[in-house]
């Protein structure tokens, strides 16, 4: 008899497919507050948690929402909240607390037009400076983006996974398109994903050092109620986590914080080439932007045009290696963003002359066409 | 060795380096030694209780007990505190507020705790001001009193901890003073006792700022006001209104009980897994 296939094919929609890859890095706490266009994230979880002994609750806002996520981390769980950018505003000042307190956690945004209440239900990618600089204090950022619904599975995993290895908060970066949009996606249950948890101490309590510098720059993390007591603070804080102000302590803590990101660039900046290598012009995209990009290059190919892609997954830490290896080998490098220009800021910071920067940024809360793209491409060269 | 002695050697940190932040007379010393006995006597381990604080005079408190703790942002604890308790309910989860963090900044943490009836033990201590930052008017300071952002007079009216804490679900509010030391110990060992959001308002003094400032005179003196004003809930029961003017209640303000999230939340998993019919 022929065994039963363990992969499951369905029609999903980018919110679902975060919550499918949530479960899948084995997350089990979820906290969060109603906001559109991330609201599908918490009902689907608020039914799948309780299943799996998880726990799902909904806060009061969402200050509360990334507090209890924190918590939830810091006891054990992986933990995830979900919102747009009105709630994302709010996080702000406990995702700065996760990033000193060095406690895992991923929080979804699914961006919509800014600012403020802005357009609830339009997409658009201008939250991307917002997960670089949003929380006060100079501290390192991991954001991902993805533009497929694969990519959606695929990129929740791998952000609790780097939460987890480098005890960071990990946000990822949807926007309304990809959030809502359907495709038909294939997930084995027995597929051997690699799934990353947190190192714990080894070493007795009494040895246990909390805030230690290893070489890695990610001290082992013991959980509350592991028989390890230690302290925990927003505060400037030695390696046993207590309150420093020695410049000789605050200094080696805060180069460690963005040490154990900036050693491990090359793992945590994903992206891909299309037809890139004999390029005259190439579209630096991400999200749904990448979809119409990939669409323009195979049109703008069948009409003679050399045109290749490099598809960004990784915002942040900006991957300036890919970037700068585009800008030498086209002549035109095209950034079409769904914002004023956030990414294709970072493009012109790393160009040194080698090609000509030019931008489409789109900011009437609709998606950027492919014809737009090659209409941009034609005036241009 | 004495009870003291035993008391101090297991439960303050010896890695941390004393002195303490607090001013000479401070309020939250006594609150502390409270807080220390009272956890002694659940028989609660060291690594199951889990103390959470916010920012302040009152959120600097974990920093120097031997627990599992959690020095956390401005209001918040609540909300840090809950992620905690569900994560891991065997955890003694116990929050550590001052007045502004509980019901300014934290108010609808504070609340909302309180409706959920999460099974965590509130802790705030009253002394009517924001000490840390230097005696700016808080939302439990008096009408008519002075601060440093109220330099002609206080023309806001002040919450009422306890009765805020009452009316929104907590199981168990009780309130103490520091003069009363000894009620402190079995208000604190009757919250730690119930299951679902208990609350424990200790009115305490800010000599240093809001006695400065109100000529209150030294920390001795607003403990003798506490000992003057502070009337206990049987006595008050006693009590004429107009006598009760200007004074307040302590003791058990409120112990009922209600089903904990927890254990309702138990409830949810059951129905979704299927073992149980809603």
């Amino acid at each position: 008899m022929k065994k039963k296939s363990k992969k499951r094919e369905l029609l999903l929609q980018g919110n679902e497919a975060i919550v499918e890859g949530a479960l899948k890095a084995g997350c089990s706490f979820f906290a969060g507050y109603p906001i559109t266009p991330a609201t599908e994230i918490s009902e689907l979880l608020s039914v799948k948690l309780p299943q799996r002994d998880g726990t799902f609750i909904q806060m009061e806002d969402e200050i509360a929402s990334l507090g209890a996520v924190i918590g939830a981390s810091l006891a054990g769980a992986k933990a995830m909240t979900a919102t747009s950018g009105p709630g994302f505003s709010l996080m702000q000042e406990n995702l700065g607390f996760a990033v000193i307190a060095e406690v895992p956690c991923v929080i979804v945004n699914a961006m919509r037009g800014g600012p403020s209440t802005g357009l609830p239900t339009m997409p658009s990618q201008s939250d991307v400076m917002q997960a670089r600089w949003g929380t006060h204090g100079d501290h390192p950022t991991i954001a991902l983006c993805p533009s497929t619904i694969r990519e959606c599975y695929d990129l929740t995993i791998k952000a609790f996974n780097y939460s987890e290895k480098f005890r960071i908060p990990v946000i990822l970066l949807v926007d309304e398109v990809v959030a809502h949009m359907r495709e038909k996606i294939a997930i084995d249950d027995e597929e051997d994903v690699e799934i990353f948890n947190r190192i714990k101490p080894t070493v007795p309590p009494e040895w246990y050092i909390p805030f230690e510098d290893t070489p890695k720059g990610v001290p082992a993390m013991a959980n509350f109620g592991d028989g390890y007591r230690y302290h925990v603070t927003g505060l400037t804080h030695d390696i046993r986590g207590f309150p420093t102000s020695r410049p000789d302590e605050i200094d080696p803590f805060i180069r460690r914080l963005f040490r154990k990101v900036s050693q491990n660039f090359a793992e945590v900046q994903i992206g891909e080439f299309y037809q890139a290598d004999d390029a005259d012009i190439t579209i630096i995209a991400y999200g749904s932007v990448a979809r119409s990009a990939r669409r323009a290059a195979a049109d703008g190919r069948e009409r003679g045009l050399k045109i290749g892609v490099l598809k960004m997954n990784t915002l942040w830490p900006f991957m300036r290696t890919q970037v700068e290896k585009v800008l030498r080998t086209s002549k035109v490098v095209i950034v079409p963003e769904m914002n004023m220009g956030q990414v294709s800021r970072e493009v012109k910071r790393v160009n040194k002359g080698d090609a000509k920067v030019f931008t489409i940024n789109k900011v009437d809360g609709t998606i950027i066409t492919p014809q737009e793209i090659l209409g941009r491409i034609k005036e241009v060269s | 060795m004495a009870e003291i002695t035993r008391l101090i050697h297991e439960y303050l940190r010896h890695d941390k380096k004393f002195p303490h932040v607090w001013c000479p007379g401070c309020g939250i010393g006594i609150m502390l030694g409270a807080l220390i006995r009272a956890i002694d006597k659940t028989g609660y381990s060291k690594d199951d209780i889990v103390l959470v604080s916010g920012i302040g005079c009152t959120g600097r408190l974990p920093v120097y007990v031997d627990f599992n703790t959690l020095h956390t942002t401005h209001g918040r604890a609540l909300t840090f505190a809950t992620g905690i308790k569900l994560a891991k309910p065997r955890l003694k989860v116990i929050v550590i507020m001052g007045d502004g963090d509980a019901v300014a900044i934290g108010g609808n943490h504070f609340i909302h705790a309180a409706r959920r009836n999460i099974d965590l033990t509130a802790i705030i201590v009253n002394n009517n001001v924001y000490g840390m930052t230097g005696g700016q008017y808080s939302p439990t300071t008096p009408y008519g009193m002075k601060s440093t952002t109220t330099t002609y007079s206080n023309v806001e009216h002040a919450f009422n901890i306890s009765e805020l804490a009452v009316t929104a679900g907590s199981v168990f509010v009780g309130r103490g003073t520091v003069y009363h030391a000894k009620l402190l110990d079995s208000l604190m060992e009757k919250a730690f006792a119930k299951v679902g959001f208990s609350v424990v308002e200790i009115i305490s003094h800010c000599h240093t700022q809001f006695g400065r400032l109100n000529r209150m005179g030294t920390a001795v003196e607003m403990m003798q006001w506490q000992r003057d004003h502070a009337v206990t809930v049987e006595k008050a029961a006693q009590m004429k209104a107009e006598e009760l003017k200007g004074k307040f209640k302590i003791g058990v303000l409120v112990d009922r009980n209600l089903p904990a999230y927890q254990d309702e939340y138990e409830k949810v998993r059951r129905w979704a897994k299927g073992s149980e019919k809603r």
